[in-house]
């Protein structure tokens, strides 16, 4: 079984997924549970994180303390290999180089994709998060509403295990009993951060994350995901069985050899290769979707990174999973006589309204948080603790000066020392050194805290991609070039964050780190770089304005469908991964359907 | 990073560092690694020097060693910087193909070079052969960017850097750990969060 290469491949599969990240783990494990023959072809190497994690690995182990380099962006232990912002031979364009108007494109070409290095963050959107147009007036409505999506963020959060907690709070859904696993103990800093944003106004709740906090019920979750196969419920049971809890040590992003948190190498990929229903081919850079006279897809094209040759796989129906910008590119790259301008793109809309998280950080010292005794806060690697947008109220008032809202990650606690400990003090240290210096560190050491906006941008005409006109990458095919811009709602948005964190930092008794930005183009971090982008096949409810139906379901081509991020109508404040994965339980649930009734 | 680019970094770090006679800045040689890739082993063990050429000459070395432990001396709870590595971790990162450590680079060399000559012209010898109230003398004139004099101005900005990358070198080290305090790392049956007795004392609930 599973790995093949292309020769090595069947010629009968049902469905043919192109990504291995949240949407193809979570497609192809939906479609192989039910007994679909299913091929994965992912452009980058086989992973294995049960023999390639590093997990207790330290950073005078590692080259330059581990700190992160073009080539190891998030440090030299995260778990991307092959990825980051810039992957040689593999070149991308951008119309601005300026912070507010670039876009910059990240990329993981390893089996599980990104998911292996992911912040595990794993919040539901809201019903507001569909039906934004309709509030505001602004952006568009999805196809569906939250009660469609319900049912699949239930089943995900039971399939792969997310810690947090029910709250009852506007547009933050809560999950019904059993869905969710209990959060971790808050730390420190976490509790101080809570009880002053509380005079604030602000409620900091439990975070949601996709880490194992105890077992996976295997006795009862397996029924209840896959009602009508005891096969796939004895292979689910297994599989959970399987899964450690987590050891409360190692940073998430390096992976988990353990399986203690969600990536699709450790969760969505084993139990689908154990159904027998799965093949996967790496290596496989996918450029095209090809087109049968029937105006069908009859399968796609890629290039064997290992030879550079071109091969071409066959399935009844192709899903496009590989990243949003990843499938814009394939679909814009597959043209014919029927599709000039590229495949599903009939109505012109492929590439269009490219969406990233807003994005701004701020940290601070906070003295009574110093000189604390020794306390092992490693805990879930942060996200114990978040504050959900808390304004909606004054918004609907037209009090604020953008329309969406944010969230707030925070961070604190006795992380383990690296590069950058004791550096960077002279704000508090007036510069000091020699054995002053040893105590500064150690009275400063775990007082630090940080705080991530996160916030919702609103889709707009001069955020897109499209095909360069004249650059390739080493493979020959056609590369993508970004055209990036915020609108004042962003900009506003994001110096609303940087007020919120030096307000929450002085009721902490702490000092801010830094200018507070009020300008919001200096406040908001360049597009692509807090990696969720999203868009670019929108989906909608009418064939001209939108790539997709409610579906996932391309309106051109119907045994086309786009299960990443490319189909989301809006981009809420909430992290992207648990809504893709959702969506393609979704996608893949309605394929199944349609391939019983023959209809595919 | 091409030839063009290392000259020109070159260029910038004689401009930044206006130094005379034998302490003038000379063309450091360029860095030749190509770095570790974009899939390196993340579970084998590295020291410096394995993955590119280092750059320190011995009586580099030595000054950055003494710079090193005057920056981090050993004291009752743990052993100074140069003990522990820091020389080497130091000579490794200005010696790395990436961009920071070549924008790093002509700052650490330019400073040594700024630390002997302002020795020479205090004392008439170099930095690592003065006395150590004399070197702390020099030190104290750069440790602060916000006060150094203007014409100090840079030799503070090496200052500032060369703590960060000392105190980078020591603190990801066991003993820098230990130093700390810091006791993670270690698997854990359950976490139990912070003790109820610290919360009390702290007025947290």
């Amino acid at each position: 079984m599973p790995f093949v290469k292309a020769k090595s491949q069947k010629h009968d599969y049902d469905v043919i997924v192109v990504g291995s990240g949240a949407a193809g783990g979570q497609s192809a494990y939906t479609l192989c549970m039910d007994g679909a023959k299913v091929l994965m072809l992912e452009a980058g190497r086989r992973y294995n994180p049960a023999t390639e994690t590093p997990m207790f690995q330290t950073p005078d182990q590692a080259p330059l303390a581990g700190v992160g380099t073009p080539q190891k962006p998030f440090g030299f232990y995260d778990a991307t290999v092959d990825g980051g912002w810039e992957v040689p031979g593999e070149p991308y364009v951008r119309t601005s180089d300026e912070p507010a108007g670039r876009f910059d494109w990240w990329r993981a070409r390893m089996l599980g994709g990104r998911t292996n290095h992911w912040g595990r963050i794993s919040l539901r959107n809201g019903p507001y998060d569909f039906k934004p147009y309709s509030r505001d007036g602004l952006g568009f409505d999805w196809p569906i509403a939250y009660e469609d999506v319900a049912p699949y963020y239930d089943k995900v959060e039971l399939l792969i295990g997310v810690y947090g907690s029910n709250e009852g709070l506007e547009n933050t859904p809560d999950s019904p009993p059993g869905c969710l696993l209990p959060p971790p103990r808050p730390l420190v800093s976490d509790l101080l951060m809570a009880q002053r944003a509380k005079r604030l106004g602000i409620a900091a709740i439990p975070g949601h994350k996709a880490v194992l906090t105890r077992p996976l019920d295997f006795r009862n979750s397996p029924a209840r995901l896959h009602p009508g196969s005891v096969t796939a419920q004895k292979i689910l049971a297994e599989d959970m069985r399987a899964r450690a809890v987590c050891l409360w040590a190692t940073p998430c992003g390096r992976g988990c050899s353990i399986r203690a948190n969600y990536q699709s190498t450790t969760v969505h990929l084993p139990p689908a290769l154990a159904s027998g229903n799965l093949d996967i081919t790496t290596d496989a850079m996918v450029y095209e979707v090809t087109l049968g006279r029937d105006g069908r897809a009859d399968g796609v094209s890629s290039i064997d990174r290992t030879t550079g040759k071109p091969q071409h796989a066959r399935a009844r129906a192709v899903i496009l999973a590989a990243s949003a910008c990843e499938s814009v590119r394939i679909l814009l790259n597959s043209k014919s006589a029927q599709f000039p301008n590229g495949l599903a793109n009939s109505s012109g809309r492929v590439g269009r309204y490219l969406m990233d998280t807003v994005g701004s950080s701020a940290s601070g010292q906070i003295p009574l948080l110093e000189s604390l005794p020794p306390l092992n806060e490693d805990a879930a690697d942060g996200d114990q603790l978040y504050v959900p947008w808390w304004l909606y109220r004054e918004q609907r008032a037209g009090k604020l000066p953008f329309a969406r809202g944010y969230h707030i990650e925070f961070g604190g606690g006795k992380r383990m020392p690296g590069h950058g400990t004791g550096a960077g003090m002279e704000w508090l240290t007036g510069g000091s050194y020699g054995l002053k210096l040893k105590q500064d560190v150690r009275r400063y050491y775990g007082s630090f805290v940080h705080f991530d906006g996160r916030g919702e941008m609103i889709p707009n005409e001069h955020s897109y991609c499209e095909i360069d006109p004249s650059v390739k990458d080493k493979w020959g095919i056609p590369v993508l070039r970004f055209h990036w811009q915020w609108s004042e709602h962003e900009l506003q948005q994001a110096a609303h964050m940087q007020r919120t964190f030096a307000e929450i930092v002085d009721a902490m008794g702490g000092r801010i780190h830094g200018p507070v930005q009020s300008d919001g183009a200096k406040a908001i971090a360049p597009g692509g770089s807090i990696i969720h982008e999203v868009g670019g096949a929108i989906m909608g409810s009418d064939p001209k304005t939108s790539v997709t139906n409610r579906w996932c379901q391309t309106w051109d081509v119907p045994n086309l469908f786009v299960t990443d991020g490319a189909v989301f109508a809006s981009n809420a404040d909430k992290n992207p991964t648990l809504t893709i994965m959702a969506l393609a339980w979704r996608a893949a649930d309605h394929i199944l359907e349609r391939m019983r009734r023959k209809e595919l | 990073m091409d030839r063009r680019t290392s000259i020109k970094w070159v260029l910038a770090a004689s401009a930044a560092w206006p130094l005379s006679g034998k302490y003038a800045a000379r063309a450091d040689p360029a860095v030749t690694g190509r770095g570790y890739g974009s899939d390196p082993n993340l579970l084998a063990v590295y020291h410096p020097g394995e993955l590119w050429p280092l750059t320190f000459t011995a009586p580099q070395r030595r000054l950055a060693g003494i710079l090193a432990d005057i920056i981090i001396p050993a004291d009752e709870h743990s052993p100074s910087a140069s003990s522990v590595g820091v020389v080497e971790f130091i000579d490794e990162w200005v010696s790395a193909p990436y961009p920071a450590s070549q924008r790093d680079r002509p700052i650490v060399l330019g400073g040594f070079r700024w630390l002997n000559e302002e020795a020479a012209r205090r004392f008439g010898k170099d930095f690592p052969d003065l006395a150590a109230v004399e070197q702390n003398g020099i030190c104290d004139d750069i440790c602060d960017e916000t006060r150094a004099v203007a014409v100090r101005r840079d030799a503070a900005r090496f200052f500032a850097l060369y703590r960060d990358l000392t105190a980078g070198g020591f603190y990801s080290t066991p003993v820098g750990r230990k130093d700390l305090g810091y006791i993670g790392n270690v698997p854990l049956a359950r976490f139990d969060g912070p003790p109820p007795e610290l919360l009390k004392k702290l007025n947290l609930p």
